[in-house]
């Protein structure tokens, strides 16, 4: 089987354990509402937002729900006790981490998609200004972010304390994709956009998304074997 | 065995002496006309600095190694390396912000190599953190973030090219004048000698202890 068949077969099977339960999907989204929430009360001071808060509170929130997202992801693998089955399954390993990595990213895209709006609203943000760069900005964060973290979730999924360890080595290796992304929705938000800066911001993003895959993809392969 | 037993002794003995004359090298170099005395900090945190990458690097190539061919002793380089990144990310950060107050007139700024400098020090840090507490395997996960992070490693040197920033470009370093290059290429050899030998002593440590915990196991299941 080729490895993006497989890695459909396992994205299809989350999708589907996902549509009948909707766990995770009610829970994600709901986290990252409340986050932006509690953003918006302390940086919307009468009505009006801090200059430039949006960007940060929009990454924060999906760095915080993703993280929230990947841990159940392997917890119900672990769970349900379908580990052992997932690694026996007769596709590559790499497929197993592609089709995990698939139904995180559907996941975290779906989320974003409501906390966009949200953040625009209760921030005043300028969503119509360049749609295409902020969605492509958002895309490639996201990729970078999710490749690492299904990376280390699934790894830790049998380590002591994973609960504490995921974001504790998660968010320094991520965290110049976060800048990034700040940066450049930042720049696409400000009173003065700087759309030069924003594409700068995506192309980075880009290469950083290329080598985390490349990483990812051998890392896994390799610490999985056994 | 007895080679390796006097060679670090030799690195000790060699770089404490180096140590030692480092002040009276230092004092020769001229003074910089506008940061004066603070500026030879330059002459610690540049060494230091430039190896905390290199150790970077060495923790992520023994990282990978591990991973791919399950070598221990990769393994105990790895760790070594890392906690020596974490070590020299201490030195770095200190004796940076001391030199910044002086010359930039802030402790610290936000720009790239400073914010990409702290990013190093924190993976790192969460790789020791994984190791003391992810219980059984989890060098394994400490080898995938030594990977990752000595993969950030170039982007920490090449970032202050990249962007506008306070921080002195890298092509500082080749054009410094002899009087200058002497004392830094001096000192940066003192550091490389006392690295290379702790190094070669928490290999050495590591690797008993793993001896002494194969032996605790087997004493057990008898």
């Amino acid at each position: 089987m080729s490895l993006l068949g497989g890695a459909w077969i396992i994205a299809r099977k989350d999708f589907l354990v996902e549509v009948r339960s909707r766990e995770m999907i009610y829970t994600t989204l709901f986290f990252a509402v409340s986050c932006v929430l509690v953003f918006a009360f302390a940086f919307v001071p009468q009505g009006k937002p801090i200059p430039n808060a949006a960007s940060g509170v929009l990454w924060v929130a999906i760095a915080f729900s993703g993280t929230l997202a990947l841990g159940r992801a392997f917890e119900r693998e672990r769970q349900g006790e379908t580990l052992r089955a997932l690694m026996l399954a007769p596709i590559e390993r790499a497929s197993v981490y592609l089709g995990k990595l698939i139904a995180l990213l559907a996941l975290m895209v779906l989320t974003e998609a409501l906390l966009v709006p949200i953040v625009g609203l209760l921030f005043h943000a300028p969503l119509a200004r360049a749609p295409l760069l902020l969605a492509g900005l958002l895309i490639t964060g996201t990729v970078g972010f999710a490749t690492v973290g299904t990376l280390f979730a699934a790894m830790l999924v049998r380590a002591q304390s994973r609960d504490v360890l995921l974001p504790v080595v998660l968010y320094p290796l991520t965290i110049p994709v976060i800048i990034l992304g700040v940066q450049g929705t930042g720049a696409i938000f400000a009173a003065e956009p700087n759309l030069a800066l924003a594409g700068n911001a995506l192309a980075m993003l880009l290469f950083f998304d290329a080598v985390f895959v490349t990483l990812a993809l051998w890392t896994f392969a390799h610490v999985m074997r056994d | 065995m007895t080679a390796g037993n006097r060679f670090v002794p030799t690195l000790l003995i060699v770089s404490a002496g180096m140590f030692a004359a480092a002040p009276y090298i230092i004092d020769t170099a001229p003074y910089e006309s506008t940061m004066g005395l603070v500026q030879r900090i330059f002459y610690f945190h540049v060494p230091n600095a430039v190896l905390m990458m290199v150790m970077s690097t060495v923790c992520g190539i023994a990282s990978a190694i591990y991973i791919a061919r399950r070598w221990p002793k990769a393994d105990y380089v790895a760790l070594a390396a890392a906690e020596l990144t974490v070590v020299l990310g201490v030195i770095v950060l200190l004796t940076g912000p001391l030199w910044a107050i002086k010359s930039w007139g802030v402790w610290w700024d936000w720009e790239p190599r400073l914010t990409s400098t702290l990013i190093m020090w924190l993976v790192f840090s969460s790789y020791l953190l994984l190791r003391r507490f992810g219980g059984p395997g989890s060098e394994l996960l400490a080898a995938a973030v030594g990977i990752f992070g000595a993969t950030l490693a170039p982007f920490v040197y090449w970032s202050v090219n990249m962007w506008r920033t306070l921080h002195p470009k890298t092509s500082v370093l080749p054009s410094l004048p002899g009087p200058m290059a002497g004392p830094v290429i001096w000192c940066a050899v003192a550091f490389v000698l006392l690295y290379t030998a702790v190094i070669l002593l928490r290999v050495r440590l590591e690797s008993t202890r793993a001896t002494l915990e194969r032996a605790f196991l087997l004493l057990e299941e008898d």
